[in-house]
């Protein structure tokens, strides 16, 4: 087998901030809401490796919390957004007809829809909370999943295996279970892989407008708040909640490459 | 051609139906009837708003017909007035919109002046020096954080080493700058949005520049040039190019609601009083009319965008106008 650097890598970033994010509680030194007087705006130091904010809590202990919320937020969206565009893809592709227009001509109404304009509107109604911010990044995703399907399932819906299946009186829901997704479960790992990253990228957008998730609850979006009215002050507060997002979406990105190349 | 065109036209028809039907139904979310008049749900509306948008939307009337109320008013661009301040909500998104087109259009600019050559020089030689780098600097636009990456120029380039001002469009003094002076003063506020702006863009341009140029140096016809002997330079730049940059008429269409949506940040961040900015303090204020109609028009604006990319696309090769949808 041929090396792999990119999946390697991407593997060992993500297996890293996956386990800090688990075992959250152990790994850090300080509650992540516990004020201290004493300490505000703090430079990084052996007590407070990436220093503390203007209220005095650990960022480092904030940034291990946090991560737990955006690898959450990121894999469930995800997960929404892929089981809902294998669906409608499959639906899509095997049935044709009426069902695939209306389908793909929902696909291209929202896309026509700027993402973050139709997560705010949205969140201006429901009120922002980390389940809605979930379900919405969710529900405002699968389109590219489902086009993926669709196709891979048209080009492959008239096949020799398919017939095959068909002659032995298989049903539908199994064709495509069984002989069909399959096949196209590569280019949707790939996809999913680098959409986790776009979806923590919105999210910490979100949070940074304040519109996602809210604090105390710390998320790397909304710690970077505190970042604008410190600027020039306290450069940690700026510096390593993006580094850690960007960081991650890398992490993802690169596993989707080596995925991709893994594939073929 | 018109065949192509009339049958582009007519698809947008269900589009544009869908979009406001879609648009619609967010504001109806809240179960039974829309959430601006659910007071226990946004206490900031007041009895008297409440009043008056029953009455706006004739919620006493059946869904079906609220919403080709709703239609044709749209037709007629009247948005109702915004909650805030109560001045027409058309007015408020006229006044900011010549900013973000100019920001956008300078962002687009931008992207493309670099993007292509970037990717032009890269697919000359594939895993040279060049293009590794280029590789590496792509993967890393992909994953950064705009407003992160803003918050950081900011800080550089604003509060440490003072060169550019980091928020609004014009200085506090602008009143006594002479006209020259007022310019430079503009595009001074302006280098940080768009340069940031562009980044996302930038690195996906980049990256589908140089696929699309691999894949023009692959052809045939280019094997054709190089055996008759024309100097590469004129292979290169006349015969694979040309080719190339067909696809990135496309691209030019669908870069623009990442666009529009960016704006929301960065306009945000950067204090410059835009549509984005606009439609930020509308969902801070819970100001529906206002949230609606920039919904509404950005969507709009995409299927514009994305309708005549298509038929620019197939103005410069015919091959698509003939292909089946």
């Amino acid at each position: 087998m041929k090396k792999n650097n990119a999946l390697a890598i991407g593997i060992t970033i993500i297996a890293f901030f996956g386990l800090v994010a688990i075992f959250a509680g152990m790994c850090a030194p300080y509650e992540p809401s516990a004020i201290d007087q004493n300490n505000l705006l703090m430079p990084p130091s052996l007590h407070h490796p990436l220093g503390t904010d203007s209220l005095g809590r650990d960022l480092l202990s904030r940034m291990i919390y946090g991560a737990r919320i955006s690898l959450a937020v990121g894999i469930i969206a995800v997960g929404i957004a892929t089981l809902l565009g294998v669906f409608l893809g499959c639906v899509a592709g095997f049935y044709g007809g009426m069902i695939d227009a209306f389908i793909m001509r929902l696909v291209d109404i929202i896309l026509c829809f700027p993402t973050l304009f139709l997560i705010l509107a949205v969140v201006a109604i429901l009120e922002p909370s980390i389940f809605n911010i979930m379900v919405i990044i969710g529900l405002t995703g699968w389109m590219g999943t489902a086009r993926l399907v669709r196709s891979e399932i048209l080009s492959l819906k008239e096949r020799e295996f398919v017939q095959a299946a068909r002659a032995i009186g298989a049903s539908n829901a199994r064709i495509i279970l069984r002989h069909l997704l399959p096949h196209a479960m590569g280019p949707v790992l790939v996809s999913a892989t680098l959409g986790i990253g776009s979806a923590i990228l919105l999210e910490s957008g979100l949070s940074f407008l304040g519109l996602g998730v809210q604090p105390p609850v710390p998320s790397w979006g909304n710690i970077l708040i505190e970042a604008k009215s410190t600027l020039g002050i306290a450069w940690w507060i700026t510096v390593f909640p993006g580094l850690a997002i960007l960081v991650t979406i890398l992490g993802f990105n690169l596993i989707s490459e080596g995925l991709k190349k893994e594939i073929g | 051609m018109l065949t192509y065109l009339s049958r582009r036209l007519l698809a947008i028809l269900p589009l544009l139906f869908g979009i406001t039907l879609i648009s619609f139904f967010v504001i109806h979310l809240a179960p039974g009837r829309p959430a601006v008049v659910d007071q226990t749900l946004n206490p900031k509306i007041s009895l008297e708003v409440k009043e008056r948008l029953v009455k706006l939307y004739g919620l006493d009337k059946p869904l079906h017909i609220q919403y080709l109320n709703w239609l044709a008013r749209l037709a007629r661009f009247d948005f109702g007035r915004s909650f805030t301040d109560d001045r027409l909500v058309r007015d408020k998104i006229i006044e900011r919109v010549p900013l973000t087109l100019a920001i956008n259009i300078l962002s687009l600019v931008f992207i493309f002046a670099l993007a292509i050559p970037i990717g032009v020089r890269s697919s000359l030689r594939p895993s040279g020096v060049f293009d590794k780098g280029m590789t590496f600097l792509v993967f890393f636009g992909f994953a950064v954080p705009t407003f992160w990456l803003a918050l950081l120029c900011m800080n550089l380039f604003g509060i440490q080493l003072g060169w550019l001002p980091i928020s609004g469009i014009k200085s506090l003094d602008f009143e006594y700058f002479g006209f020259w002076q007022r310019c430079l003063d503009v595009c001074r506020h302006l280098v940080l949005p768009v340069a940031v702006s562009s980044i996302g863009g930038l690195a996906a341009i980049t990256r589908y520049m140089r696929s699309s140029m691999g894949e023009a140096l692959q052809q045939p016809y280019i094997y054709a040039a190089r055996a008759k002997g024309l100097p590469r330079r004129q292979v290169v730049y006349k015969h694979a190019l040309r080719n190339a940059l067909l696809p990135i008429v496309t691209i030019l269409g669908l870069s623009i609601p990442g666009l529009l949506g960016g704006s929301v940040i960065f306009e945000t961040i950067f204090s410059l009083p835009g549509v984005g900015r606009l439609f930020y303090e509308a969902v801070m204020m819970r100001d529906y009319n206002l949230i609606m109609a920039e919904v509404v028009l950005v969507a709009v604006l995409t299927m514009l965008g994305n309708l005549i990319a298509d038929i620019a696309y197939a103005y410069v090769d015919p091959r698509i106008r003939y292909e089946k949808t």
